[in-house]
Formats: structure tokens, C-alpha cells, sequence
């Protein structure tokens, strides 16, 4: 301590020693202390922080599931019968785990939805949505094959068809699809390869997108419900005169949605965890067996969207494709939405109309994929496959010529 | 560029070898590198030895039975075929959409009118050609679910491809292809091999 040239108190001296050696006190004020985000951040801001406390959730649950599972297709199911019925607080701490995953969604559609909402996608934040889609992308790939490990009925059929999908890809697909099962069938090298990407590959990815989903947003900083900048007025300090700092101002605010939030999130993991078959699906309680298929397969209902375009196609190759394209297109909106004012609040009529064409198609198209192809089912997902990429189509087109209103100078 | 950066007295050439070889080997490196991680990923040697033949005793099947049987982990079927269901496939050809089966998946032995080496047993590998389902054997005349016409066949229940009791696909249903018949032979009149073609000893 021979460098200190003024007296400290003990706290504040063991963390000058820290931040000689570890950046904590910039790092700390560049995030929390002194990140400022403007101070009109209203109710669709909670999703963001609850995203990251679903992620917490998600590994806490799981890893301590692994200290029970056994990813073996002999032993798959009987294990997960064991964690729910021998193990102390297994049950619990299984729902947890399998509600998060829909928790999961819920938050992170919402937060998305968001984005929509204000165009928080646009210049100069195209890379925060690139990363948040892959971030999804991720987030779905997870999903599927951690939905694979109870090794019930829907989780080896649910793979069966997805997996099969890779088989329309031409030439290379039927090879491919061998590769990514590792046998001739989905079995027990496909679920011990997906236990190793469910349990390690991709948390791993998924934590390293979140940090820089996280850099790229404090870089640019925050939108906010009025989509202006709030950077183009600052004081002579050189802070924004509409932001506030993130701590303690939206630590506060966030803390009091997560203790919002684990409420009603509590009451379906105690009261409600199967959530009507939508979460955990009736068939899931049967044992995987190669050779009988359900009776009618349903993905879980956060990919109902994608699985009701795939099947309103009546051409295998081009069904995958446009499962593909639904997805992927929303990586372009950035440059697909080329109104420059970024808020739905100041934006035109065709605007508002068009999203709310692509949420209702959404939601539609989410409910037929949990339904039976009838025909009749059939001819309405294809009509609302068709709005929702007309979305996407016309966007471009009206968005330039959109009446908008004007946009304050400040958040108001 | 010269050689050596007046200034710092820097050997650019020489880093410039260095980062080029370096650069070269190490991608060299890890495409051999990659090669056991990719592979590794391939069907193993126990999953492939678990494709060996299966033979199937047909004794007790009845005519217009079906049994299931499991051949390198996927179901395959034996229907017992009446002369009634063979009569009628003829007549189905103008609403299949591969009626010849040039697109599909058979020996060539049996890429005939009745996709049987012996007409009266129909081998196939109960796997919808479309996402993977097993199809149900649905063999009784007009179902109000399948059809007023059905004229007997299979039905997959996930998404709604209906093929006939030659495994063949109508028209205007998801699956493309007609369900894929496995090379198999008769070693007798009532017991039949599946995983091995006709006259010789090859496994397919």
C-alpha cells in the first residue's frame, strides 16, 4: 500500500487493490452505474432482464437435472420417472425446467415484439438484432434437442420429423440427416449426442451471444418507446439529458418485474406445469417406440408458427424452405423496414396495419400447428403463410412512402 | 515494400513468410483436424452392424394381415396380399403420383406393377416418405377419415399422405416418393430375408 497517497477506509482500499488488477470500477460504471438509458422505458422493457433471469433459471434447473438424468435410451425415461417421483424436490426442480423453457419463449417473443414495436433493429442497432436473432436461433436449436432427452413418445417423433427435414435438402440431405442421427434412426447415439449439444455446445454459445448481445446494445445504447436518440442532447457533463443511469434507476425497476414475473410463474410450475399439454405433451408420458407413431404429432407450442407453414406447403423440399425462410427473413428487417422514423408511435397507417397482420398470422398459424391437417385447416395456414410473408414482401415497398407523424426532438 | 521498415528497423518480409506459412499449415492442420470430429458423428460401427439381416417366419400370417417387424431399428412391414387387393391396384394409377415408381426407393427387382418379388407379400419399410412417420395400415374399404374412395392402403396420421397397398403414393398429399421397399429375398415359400438381395450372398 506504500502508493496510496491519502488515508481510505478498509472497503474502499481492498477495491483500489482489486482495480489495480481487474477493471472492476470502469466495467462496473460503463454496464450498470453510469450506462444511461433513457428515462421513458415503459412496460415492454421488463423483457429483456427477464430473458437473462429465464437463462439463470434454465441452468440452475439444469445442471442439476444432469446429476440425475441418464442420457441412454434404456434408461432415459426411467430416470426422468425417478427425478419426478424418488428424487427430494425433483419435481420441482423438473417443471422448473420444463416451464422455463416455455417461460423462455413467452419472454423472449415479448422482447421481440418490442423491437418491432419501436424499431429498435434499425440504424445503428442491426447488429444488436442480428445477434438477438441468432440468439433465437440458438435458443430453438436448444430447445428441440433438450426436448429429445425424456425420451417419451412426442420427444422421439418430434425428432424423427424435424431431423427428416434435413433429409429434403437435395443430393446431400438424406447423408446429412444419417449424420446428424448418427444411426440409420433416431436412437441412443442421436440422444447422447444431443445430451452433450443440450447440456454444454450450446449453453456455451448461448452465453457467448448474450455478452455480446449486451456489448453491441451499450455500445449504441438503448432505444426507447419514442425511438429517438437520446445521445444528440447531453449537458455539460456530457451525459444525456434524457437518460438516467442504469443502476440504481432500472435495477430497481427490473428487480421489481423478476419478483412480478416469478409469481404467476410459480403458480403454473405448482398448479399448472403441463400447461394444458402445451408445455409438457400428453403423448411425452409414454415411452419412445420406433415403431408406433402418435396419433397426431404437434411440436411444443413455440414452434407451432414455423411447423403450420411447413406443413401448409404441399411439397417436402419447398415446406422446409419456407419454414427456413420465416425464420430467416426476420434477420433482414433491419434492411427490409426503410422508414426512417423508428417508433410505431409516429409511424403510418400501412405500417401499424402490417404488423398487426404479421402478429395475427403469427398467432393463427401458431394455433394450426397445434391442430390436425384437415384439409380445410390446411387451405387457412396457407392463406395466413401467405400474409405472414407478405409482411416481409411489402414492408420494403410501403415503408418509404409511409405518412408518418412528426417525431419529437426529445422523449417525452 | 521494402525489406526492412526504415523507421522501426522491422523485418516486414520475414513476418510476412512467417504469418503466410503459419497461416498454411495451421489451416492445413486443422482440416486433418477436423476430419475425426466430423466423422466421429457418423453411424458407428455397432449401429451398423445392427442393419444385419432379419429373417421373417410368414406362417402365421393370414391374407390381409400385416405384421411389423424392426430391421436396422426401423419398422418394416409384411402385408399378405388377397387377389382382391392385387386387382385393384391397376386401376388406382391414374390418381398416384408415382405409379411406375421411377422417382422411388426399390431394388430393381422389384420395381414392377405389384413392388414384390412375390406379388402376394408386400415388404416395406413403414417410415412415411415425407417427415418420418409410421403410416397406418388402414386396409378397410372408404374410411370417412381417409376417404369415401379409399380403396384400402396406408394413412399417415401426421400429416395426412395416403399411399396405396403397393406402398405407392397418391397424388396431392406431402410425401413425394413411394415408401421405400428394402432389398429382401425368400429363402422359402413362408420364410423371407430382409437386408439381402435375391441370388447372391451381398448384404445391401
Amino acid at each position: 500500500m506504500s502508493y496510496q497517497d491519502q488515508p481510505q477506509t478498509k472497503r474502499a482500499s481492498l477495491l483500489s487493490w482489486l482495480d489495480r488488477r481487474y477493471p472492476i470500477v470502469s466495467t462496473w460504471n460503463e454496464h450498470v452505474g453510469e450506462y444511461y438509458a433513457p428515462k421513458n422505458f415503459n412496460f415492454w422493457y421488463f423483457f429483456g432482464s427477464l430473458a437473462l433471469l429465464v437463462l439463470v433459471n434454465q441452468f440452475i434447473t439444469g445442471i442439476w437435472l444432469t446429476m440425475s438424468y441418464k442420457p441412454s435410451a434404456a434408461e432415459a425415461f426411467n430416470s426422468i420417472e425417478y427425478i419426478m417421483r424418488d428424487v427430494e424436490w425433483g419435481w420441482l426442480i423438473r417443471y422448473m425446467h420444463s416451464t422455463g423453457a416455455s417461460a423462455f419463449f413467452i419472454v423472449i417473443y415479448l422482447h421481440m415484439m418490442r423491437g418491432l414495436l419501436y424499431g429498435s433493429y434499425k440504424e445503428p442497432r442491426e447488429l444488436v438484432w442480428i445477434l438477438g436473432m441468432f440468439l433465437f436461433l440458438v435458443l430453438m436449436a436448444e430447445a428441440f434437442m433438450g426436448y429429445l432427452l425424456p425420451w417419451g413418445q412426442m420427444s422421439y417423433w418430434g425428432a424423427q420429423v424435424i431431423i427428416s427435414l434435413f433429409g429434403a435438402i437435395p443430393v446431400i440431405g438424406p447423408d446429412l440427416a444419417l449424420w446428424v442421427r448418427g444411426d440409420f434412426v433416431i436412437s441412443d447415439a442421436t440422444l447422447n449426442r444431443f445430451f452433450a449439444l443440450h447440456v454444454i455446445a450450446l449453453p456455451l454459445v448461448l452465453i457467448i451471444l448474450v455478452f455480446m448481445h449486451i456489448v453491441a446494445l451499450h455500445k449504441v445504447g438503448s432505444n426507447n418507446p419514442d425511438g429517438v436518440e437520446i445521445k444528440k442532447y447531453k449537458n455539460e457533463a456530457g451525459l444525456p439529458i434524457d437518460g438516467i443511469p442504469f443502476h440504481p434507476y432500472y435495477s430497481v425497476k427490473d428487480s421489481f418485474g423478476a419478483v412480478f414475473f416469478m409469481i404467476p410463474f410459480a403458480l403454473i410450475v405448482f398448479y399448472w406445469p403441463e400447461g394444458g399439454g402445451f408445455f409438457l405433451e400428453p403423448p411425452n408420458f409414454e415411452p419412445a417406440n420406433p415403431l408406433k407413431t402418435p396419433e397426431h404429432i404437434a411440436p411444443v407450442w413455440y414452434f407451432t408458427p414455423y411447423y403450420a407453414i411447413l406443413r401448409a406447403v404441399p411439397d417436402k423440399f419447398l415446406g422446409v424452405v419456407a419454414m427456413g425462410a420465416a425464420i430467416a427473413v426476420l434477420f433482414a428487417m433491419p434492411w427490409l423496414d426503410r422508414c426512417k422514423v423508428k417508433s410505431i408511435r409516429y409511424r403510418g397507417t400501412s405500417f401499424k396495419l402490417l404488423l398487426t397482420m404479421f402478429v395475427v398470422s403469427f398467432v393463427v398459424l401458431g394455433y394450426l400447428g397445434t391442430q390436425p391437417a384437415t384439409p380445410e385447416l390446411t387451405k387457412l395456414a396457407q392463406i395466413f403463410t401467405v400474409l405472414y410473408f407478405a409482411f416481409f414482401l411489402v414492408l420494403p415497398f410501403t415503408s418509404v412512402h409511409e405518412q408518418t407523424k412528426p417525431v419529437p426532438e426529445r422523449v417525452h | 515494400m521494402s525489406a526492412t521498415d526504415k523507421n522501426t528497423g522491422v523485418d516486414l518480409k520475414r513476418r510476412k513468410i512467417l504469418t503466410g506459412a503459419t497461416g498454411v499449415v495451421g489451416a492445413a492442420g486443422a482440416t486433418f483436424l477436423a476430419v475425426p470430429f466430423v466423422s466421429s458423428w457418423q453411424p458407428s460401427e455397432k449401429a451398423k452392424a445392427a442393419g444385419a439381416p432379419v429373417d421373417i417366419d410368414l406362417q402365421a400370417l393370414q391374407p390381409g394381415q400385416m405384421l411389423t417387424v424392426s430391421w436396422r431399428g426401423k419398422p418394416v412391414w409384411v402385408v399378405r396380399r388377397t387377389p382382391e387387393m392385387l386387382d385393384k391396384l391397376a386401376s388406382l394409377d391414374g390418381q398416384l403420383r408415382d405409379p411406375a415408381s421411377q422417382e422411388s426407393i426399390q431394388p430393381g427387382y422389384c420395381q414392377n406393377a405389384t413392388r414384390a418379388v412375390n406379388p402376394e407379400y408386400l415388404v416395406v419399410v413403414g417410415i412415411c416418405t415425407h417427415l418420418g412417420c409410421a403410416p397406418l395400415y388402414r386396409p378397410a374399404i372408404g374410411s370417412p377419415d381417409v376417404g369415401a374412395d379409399w380403396q384400402g392402403g396406408f394413412f399417415c396420421p401426421c400429416h395426412g399422405s395416403r399411399f396405396d397397398l403397393a406402398g405407392r403414393v397418391f397424388q396431392s398429399v406431402p410425401a413425394p416418393t413411394n415408401l421405400e421397399i428394402p432389398p429382401h429375398r425368400f429363402i422359402n415359400d413362408h420364410l423371407v430375408r430382409i437386408g439381402e438381395d435375391p441370388q447372391q450372398e451381398g448384404v445391401a
